[in-house]
């Protein structure tokens, strides 16, 4: 076995390891909840994976996940630690439907229409994760910090418009904006409930990774990320970069937020503040930052994510349980982040002895 | 807790402290050989020595860092295992870092009680308050008990860190460089209490130093190390600074001669008018530095290390900003933006090259196209041809022997000269460089590979290329440069052209005289 072999597997091995361990970790609360540890992770695996019309919930809960663990998986390639995706995902939901609203009302087509929602969308995201690399690169706020408090405000923001200047006064129970005509909105792949945002958000992730692996785009924000010190020595436009891509990582999410209304609410309401942006967070880490691997993960988590109900229904757990999951997966994967190089199956082998030459005598 | 107290009050004499044929190699580099020194009690002992002499490994392995090779350390005459700075401290020595050790959020009281070695579960503060008051009466320094460090000035800090080792009840106090944080009156305020201490015999002090004003001015006795050799020890009432500098800088051969071609053609290609930098805690560190450096020349700058210089090298690669001043390459502004890199074919060989230079977990490939992977061959529109990067690399790997399993392994796994070829692979392959900025570009390598780099250097300066040379080994400046400046305190103090340099004068230059 080469080192590269060994380190690709070991790439692979730990973060499956951290979910196998999260999963007994889960198991052990289930069965103190009063359930049968087995027969929930049969039930989430049936309601996930087990039949067409529960993949395609699957499906649908994974689009958003893919484009939001962007949020996260991109600024990290720039050594950023950003988890505002709530925010942006917010922000851009918010945007899309004032964009929407405006374009249909002027009369637009429906293509022109969806094309301004997503493009509003984006535009507000990222922006909005701009600001937070602004404020780390001149004036060195932590970007973490920052993200997570501007979360707070994109959602306030969003309570103060659906119940204030954009509120439908026929939205009663819950304060809505108006709602986006049907014809505007986003349809489903042919045969199948599952909406074009799935299609978006592999697009999204596939040109994350082209982006970052075979640009000089991305080849320049690598090497700023890996060494801050290096990529001044060859003249990198560091603080250029760190807006760039914080703004990408958030018009990612900002699209998240416009599938979400453009696809599956149809108009902007507390809903939009589903928890796609933590989620994302930790799809992106399991995937360490890999945008193609977070397509994977993002599929997995929404199959977790689409089972809270069952749960609820056969096994008498909360509904919340899935966030207990959710939260003791996200341990599990940030610890298993500290066991890289460190567990001696994996180490590089030291060159073997060479066997004694006659000429090697002195040493 | 109550020896300590009684023990301040009775002061007794300091131990001897002796080191005798102490040796220590890391691998195969020997680091100290047969090094012997002597603390007489109650004297102020200098430690004099360049950068990697030596100084620093030799009090780590008297207070138990590191493990001596052979050799003996011996307090009271006896010869003693010191295995810990824990096991230092029961023979009364005790350190005093370069940087300060004290938590800023603490008070000095607290910060006190912390530093014991037999810190209790449970503090008593009010029988603390009154043992440290005590104590405070008899120190040479006073500093208010209840005050947080993060209020008080760097002299202040420094007179704690000592103030820590005269309560941990230590005789022999060992300080790094202890003036290199102060202003010249905090030194002078510090040392000149130490020297009344040990004046009145409650203390010995051993010194590590490389500021000859304080030697001569504080100091009993000096030992110097050159090359982790013994150089040469005395009084310094019987020694003069050029004697001292003598020692430490050694004989001075000629320079070794080597090939240098005469460039005719000789124009500006660097100019820097006033250039003033801020060091990261914002006093200055470069004042008001102007230079030129031409076609087809060497132009070194000697000094002791925390001068400015490392300032200086980080303002003209682009890591720093200036504070005021300009720099002008081929008579225009330069700002270290990749495109004036690019289009006036500037260079740069920083020191530390895996720290400043190189990304450590990218591929050798990768690290080697950081200053093309945005141009044709390497990339078009935009789009990297990893081919190209990796046919590249290859060549350079081949050119420049770096010696790596593949342009795939990452920087960071490569040897520390593997790591500095593969960037001077990167620097200096480009035809048509105008401008190489070296910092230290030797520092830590063996003497193959300084050998290699020398050569590198000289031939880019053979085919035309401005070379400024930054560096601390003064036996570099004279075999490479043509011209030579003195940096001290962040100032141009002397300029000469080498070959009529005067070793005596630079000496004196780069101590400050």
């Amino acid at each position: 076995m080469t080192d590269r072999w060994r380190s690709s597997l070991e790439k692979i091995c730990i973060p499956i390891g951290a979910l196998v361990a999260a999963l007994a970790l889960f198991g052990l609360f289930c069965a103190l909840a009063g359930a049968n540890p087995f027969g929930v992770y049969y039930s989430i695996y049936r309601a996930a994976f087990g039949s067409w019309s529960s993949f395609q919930n699957t499906l649908i809960q994974a689009s958003p996940l893919m484009l939001s663990a962007l949020c996260t998986a991109l600024p990290a390639r720039l050594g950023l630690v950003i988890i505002g995706n709530e925010g942006a995902l917010v922000m851009g939901g918010l945007a899309a439907v004032a964009g929407g609203l405006t374009l249909s009302g002027a009369g637009a087509p429906v293509l022109g229409v969806q094309l301004g929602m997503a493009l509003a969308g984006m535009a507000a995201g990222g922006i909005w994760i701009a600001i937070v690399g602004a404020l780390r690169h001149y004036r060195a706020v932590n970007e973490t910090i920052s993200s997570l408090l501007m979360n707070y405000i994109a959602i306030a923001f969003l309570n103060h418009m659906v119940n204030g200047p954009m509120k439908d006064p026929s939205s009663l129970n819950k304060p809505s904006s108006y709602p986006i005509p049907e014809i505007d909105m986003l349809g489903t792949l042919p045969g199948s409930r599952v909406h074009y945002g799935l299609v978006l958000g592999l697009i999204a992730c596939g040109l994350a990774y082209f982006l970052i692996q075979r640009t000089t785009f991305g080849f320049a924000a690598r090497t700023a990320g890996g060494n801050v010190r290096a990529a001044r020595v060859a003249g990198l436009p560091v603080g250029k970069l760190t807006l760039a891509i914080c703004f990408l990582g958030g018009a990612c999410a900002g699209l998240a937020g416009m599938v979400e209304v453009a696809a599956v609410h149809g108009r902007a309401n507390e809903s939009l503040n589903a928890n796609y942006g933590y989620g994302g967070v930790l799809v992106a880490f399991i995937a360490r930052h890999n945008p193609l691997a977070a397509s994977l993960v993002a599929l997995l988590l929404g199959g977790i994510l689409a089972s809270g109900g069952i749960l609820q229904r056969s096994h008498g757990l909360p509904d919340a349980t899935v966030m207990v999951f959710q939260g003791i997966v996200f341990l599990s994967v940030l610890y298993s982040d500290s066991l890289y190089g460190k567990l001696p199956i994996f180490k590089p082998r030291p060159a073997r002895p060479r066997p004694p030459v006659a000429t090697a005598t002195a040493v | 807790m109550e020896t300590t107290a009684v023990a301040v009050q009775t002061k007794p004499a300091p131990p001897e402290l002796e080191v005798v044929n102490l040796t220590k190699r890391f691998g195969t580099f020997t680091a100290l050989d047969q090094v012997s020194l002597k603390v007489t009690p109650g004297s102020f002992h200098a430690l004099l020595g360049e950068n990697g002499a030596g100084k620093s490994t030799l009090v780590k392995c008297i207070m138990g860092f590191y493990k001596p090779t052979s050799g003996d350390v011996l307090v009271d005459k006896h010869s003693r295992t010191i295995d810990s700075p824990k096991d230092a401290h029961h023979f009364g020595l005790g350190m005093v870092y370069q940087h300060f050790t004290s938590v800023p959020a603490m008070t000095v009281a607290e910060n006190l009680v912390l530093s014991r070695y037999d810190s209790p579960q449970w503090i008593n503060w009010k029988a603390e308050y009154d043992r440290l008051d005590a104590f405070m009466a008899t120190s040479p320094f006073q500093i208010d008990l209840r005050t947080p460090i993060a209020q008080l000035a760097a002299g202040q800090k420094q007179k704690l860190e000592i103030l820590k080792q005269l309560y941990l009840n230590s005789r022999v106090l060992i300080l790094d460089e202890p003036t290199s944080v102060l202003t010249p009156d905090e030194a002078d305020e510090v040392l000149g209490l130490l020297r009344e201490e040990v004046t009145a015999g409650h203390l010995s002090v051993l010194m590590i130093s490389h500021k000859f004003r304080e030697v001569m001015a504080f100091t009993d006795e000096v030992t110097v190390l050159r090359k982790g050799q013994l150089a040469g020890h005395g009084y310094v009432r019987d020694l003069t600074v050029d004697a001292m500098a003598h020692m430490m800088l050694g004989e001075k051969k000629e320079a070794t001669p080597v090939e240098k071609v005469t460039v005719t053609d000789m124009r500006p290609v660097l100019e820097l008018r006033n250039l003033c930098a801020d060091r990261d805690n914002g006093l200055p560190a470069v004042r008001s530095a102007s230079l030129v450096v031409s076609t087809g020349e060497i132009v070194g700058i000697a000094g002791v290390s925390g001068n400015g210089q490392r300032e200086l090298v980080e303002v003209l690669a682009g890591q720093r900003p200036r504070h005021s001043g300009e720099i002008l390459v081929n008579g225009e502004p330069y700002q270290s933006t990749r495109r004036e890199m690019a289009r006036h074919q500037v260079y740069t060989l920083p020191e530390e090259p895996l720290r400043n230079a190189c990304v450590p977990h990218m591929s050798v490939a990768e690290n080697m196209a950081l200053r093309t992977f945005d141009k044709p061959p390497q990339a078009k529109r935009g789009l990297l041809s990893l081919l190209n990067i990796r046919r590249m690399a290859e060549e350079l790997v081949k050119v420049f022997s770096v010696k790596t399993p593949s342009v795939d392994t990452p920087v960071g796994n490569l040897s520390g000269g593997n790591v500095q070829r593969t960037v001077l692979a990167r620097e200096l392959s480009s035809t048509d460089i105008n401008l190489l900025i070296a910092a230290n570009p030797c520092f830590g390598l063996d003497f193959s590979a300084v050998d290699y780099i020398h050569s590198q250097i000289l031939a880019a300066r053979n085919r035309g290329v401005a070379v400024l040379l930054v560096s601390e080994d003064l036996d570099e400046l004279l075999k490479l440069s043509d011209r030579i400046f003195v940096i001290s305190d962040g100032e141009l103090v002397y300029e000469s052209p080498t070959a009529s340099a005067d070793i005596k004068t630079l000496g004196q230059k780069m101590a400050g005289h």
